[in-house]
């Protein structure tokens, strides 16, 4: 005689997305259900195999029956929940989200390294971003080359914090982290000492390829030289914190 | 100890006290500390010396009238603030003539009525030991009844008792969401987990507030036992009070009070010879406005860098280290005590129909009485800032009300008759925040007003997302030009678009509120914003 069946821990639920009917284990994020059908999201700070970080805004998603809306990337889904990813709305707000992003550092993308490989342009292209209305901040930040094999440009950054999550939950290093409040806040290695005299970094570079932008790339590259490779994250993080 | 072992503890205290008929009690709490009260207080022992013994005096908290301070109230043991002879502006000079009244004629020169509306008007729950007895008494607090709701509530209810007369008293979160306490309870109750945490939440960093300090600094035992009530209800044995290092006062009063209760065994293990185990710890805030945030503020108990995460999960599901947690303001604990002594139904014929009980509010900015008053919810507008607060001083014209903090917004004369509570500022776009009002006469700009809260926010933005990290510095440079007459017309539709933008997606409260204080003064103040167009 088989054994009963063993009750699963976790349901799976329906929802529709769009208007598209989609099921999903319950344990899923929004982001997660669209990404798997395709449905486009745009987001910055979320990458597949690091934690969730929610801070970019961008993926928020409009859900039937709720006035606020929720961040794809760290809300799961329920059963019947009607989301809606692209309304009108949602691309206003995307839209000055990537300005603000565009005006807060120096990001000119002609003299870029990472021009045409950089997730916030591409992002800008997307959301139709032509021009940015709110003034450019134009505060002046350091460049940290003292690294051997990386460079470190504030000016291109967007606080995404990839790197400090990669090094921390990936790499175990720990070396990143964000120093600072409000505008102020910048990303350091270690006690903000200059990269190069880090004593926790091993140099695995996993920082610079989650990086989105051309703040953190290899020494030595030029404008529109540095193509980045996340393909390896997905792949350790199973590895690390197995299912 | 059961109820009559506490019964006979009050009695013995009151007993040593019975040779005393009269009080000087003299207002220690930081406001009247910073007027000068502790040489007052010097003068008036020194003073009195062994000449009188039965006169005794004594440090108390919070009075109220903090503008007039320092106060001195010379009292019967027994009477409250109302029944004593207040002074005002007292200084070490008038030691001795005070003293003289003891047992003779008030001084006159000094009196300050306590049948004026700024008294007779309050309705005291919260407050009701402030200013009487001494906040680092613990003999003082059980003489008045103290931890008898506490010790009711072990031997004699059960948690879901409990659970039940809170959420009978209607009793909403005070530190500013208004969220149903008894709900709040009974979610982390419901949560099927042997480590729960309670926390209570004296980060108090709204411009112009300082209720949750005057409770902590008058009254701290009643705050901890608002907590023990709540860790027995919802299961948890290990409770936190997470304050800021600029109350170093309360912060002394609360370690002390935490390590009295401790040694009479209301504090410790077995509470009260029942299986009911509760550690208080102390954490201080290092000064971020962001960690009144819950998610925040737990991060950094946690020890990690104070920013809010998003929610859900809620804290009452998943979290200090995880953990079911139980978050409550100062206020919403100081309530509890009379609730479970009094019983829910009593609490909830206070107030109005959705917003039961009292409210404190501190009263700050151009009004004549600064300070601090209790009144029950519903106390319309006009007679906090008129009747109780005295009005506007210099014969200026009130112009607004700015309640909430920077999460809030104004409210304009046109709006003064309506009934304080959660609901009815919500209408009018403001919310009713922790408690602080900060009232403006007719010299105020409010494109200043929204300005400065802008730049509070600006600069109290942890940096984590994006809409508040720069939204907010957008916004705040926009309204400076505004503030200096050049702003053009399409940069305050930019600012309008930002506040929307910066509201809508914004992760925690701070940023989602930031905006607040721009549309609500954009909204019944518009002209104003016009005529300081530069293009115009």
């Amino acid at each position: 005689m088989p054994l009963p069946a063993k009750q699963p821990n976790v349901r799976v639920v329906t929802l529709n997305i769009d208007g598209r009917d989609l099921s999903a284990r319950e344990d899923e994020t929004i982001i997660e259900v669209c990404r798997e059908n395709q449905i486009p999201i745009p987001s910055l700070c979320y990458l597949e195999g690091l934690s969730v970080w929610g801070a970019c805004r961008l993926c928020l998603v409009e859900l039937a029956g709720q006035g606020r809306l929720l961040a794809a990337c760290s809300t799961r889904v329920a059963e019947g929940m009607q989301i809606q990813t692209n309304t009108e709305r949602l691309q206003r707000y995307r839209r000055t989200i990537v300005e603000l992003l565009f005006a807060e550092r120096n990001h000119v993308c002609s003299v870029c390294v990472s021009n045409g490989h950089c997730e916030l342009q591409h992002m800008a292209q997307k959301c139709g971003v032509d021009h940015v209305r709110v003034p450019y901040r134009q505060a002046s930040y350091p460049v940290d080359s003292s690294h051997e094999m990386f460079r470190l440009d504030h000016d291109r950054c967007i606080l995404c914090t990839r790197c400090v999550r990669v090094c921390d939950e990936i790499e175990g290093a720990h070396t990143w982290d964000v120093m600072g409040r409000g505008s102020d806040c910048r990303v350091i290695t270690d006690m903000a000492q200059p990269w190069g005299e880090s004593d926790t970094c091993t140099s695995c570079g996993k920082c610079v390829q989650v990086c989105p932008t051309g703040a953190l790339v290899k020494q030595g590259t030029s404008v529109g030289e540095m193509v980045k490779d996340q393909h390896f994250l997905p792949i350790l993080a199973r590895r690390r914190h197995p299912q | 100890m059961n109820l009559d072992d506490l019964a006979d503890l009050a009695e013995k205290y009151r007993e040593a006290e019975a040779g005393v008929d009269r009080e000087v009690r003299v207002c220690l709490a930081a406001s009247c500390q910073s007027s000068g009260a502790v040489p007052v207080f010097d003068a008036l022992v020194a003073e009195l010396g062994d000449a009188k013994p039965s006169c005794k005096v004594k440090g108390v908290g919070c009075m109220g009238l903090c503008s007039a301070g320092p106060l001195v109230a010379v009292a019967d043991r027994e009477a409250d603030l109302q029944g004593s002879v207040l002074y005002r502006d007292v200084t070490a000079d008038d030691a001795r003539e005070i003293i003289a009244s003891v047992d003779g004629p008030p001084v006159e020169r000094l009196r300050c009525p306590t049948d004026q509306p700024f008294f007779a008007r309050q309705q005291k729950i919260v407050l009701e030991n402030a200013g009487i007895i001494d906040p680092d008494s613990f003999k003082g607090y059980v003489a008045v009844g103290g931890y008898a709701a506490l010790i009711r509530a072990l031997s004699e209810m059960t948690p879901a008792d409990v659970l039940r007369e809170v959420t009978d008293s209607g009793l909403r979160g005070r530190g500013g969401g208004g969220y149903p306490t008894g709900l709040k309870w009974s979610t982390v109750a419901k949560m099927p987990a042997t480590q729960k945490y309670v926390i209570c939440n004296a980060d108090e960093g709204d411009p112009g507030a300082f209720m949750d300090r005057a409770i902590l600094e008058s009254d701290p035992h009643r705050v901890i036992e608002g907590m023990a009530i709540a860790a027995y209800a919802i299961g948890a044995n290990k409770a936190y009070v997470y304050v800021r290092a600029e109350y170093p006062l309360a912060v002394e009063r609360l370690q002390t009070a935490i390590r009295k209760a401790k040694r009479s065994g209301l504090l410790g293990n077995k509470i009260g010879d029942t299986q009911f185990n509760l550690e208080v710890e102390i954490r201080l805030g290092a000064g971020a406005f962001v960690c009144g945030e819950e998610t925040a503020l737990m991060a950094s108990i946690e020890g990690l860098r104070g920013q809010p995460r998003p929610r859900p999960p809620y804290p009452a599901e998943s979290g200090l280290w995880g953990h079911p947690t139980l978050i409550n303001n100062v206020e919403t604990f100081a309530n509890i005590a009379p609730i479970v002594r009094e019983g829910g139904e009593w609490f909830a014929s206070i107030g109005t129909e959705r917003s039961k009980g009292t409210k404190v509010f501190a009263l700050a900015g151009t009004i004549t009485n600064t300070g601090l008053i209790e009144v029950p919810m519903g106390t319309s507008l006009r007679d906090i800032i008129e009747v109780i607060g005295g009005g506007i001083p210099g014969g200026k014209a009130f112009k607004a009300v700015q309640t909430g903090g920077p999460s809030g917004g104004c409210i304009p004369a046109q709006h003064l008759d309506i009934a304080v509570d959660y609901d009815s500022l919500k209408t009018l776009g403001t919310m009713m925040g922790s408690g602080g009002m900060i009232v403006m006469d007719e010299t105020s700009s409010m494109v200043d007003v929204a300005r400065y809260f802008m730049e509070f926010c600006m600069t109290e933005s942890c940096g984590k997302c994006i809409p508040c990290r720069t939204g907010t510095q957008q916004m705040h440079s926009i309204l400076d030009r505004l503030a200096k007459s050049q702003a053009t017309r399409a940069e305050l539709a930019l600012l309008e678009e930002l506040c929307e933008v910066v509201q809508a997606t914004s992760l925690c409260g701070l940023g989602q509120t930031a905006p607040n204080p721009v549309l609500s003064t954009m909204r019944y103040f518009r002209d104003e914003y016009e005529a300081k167009l530069g293009d115009t």
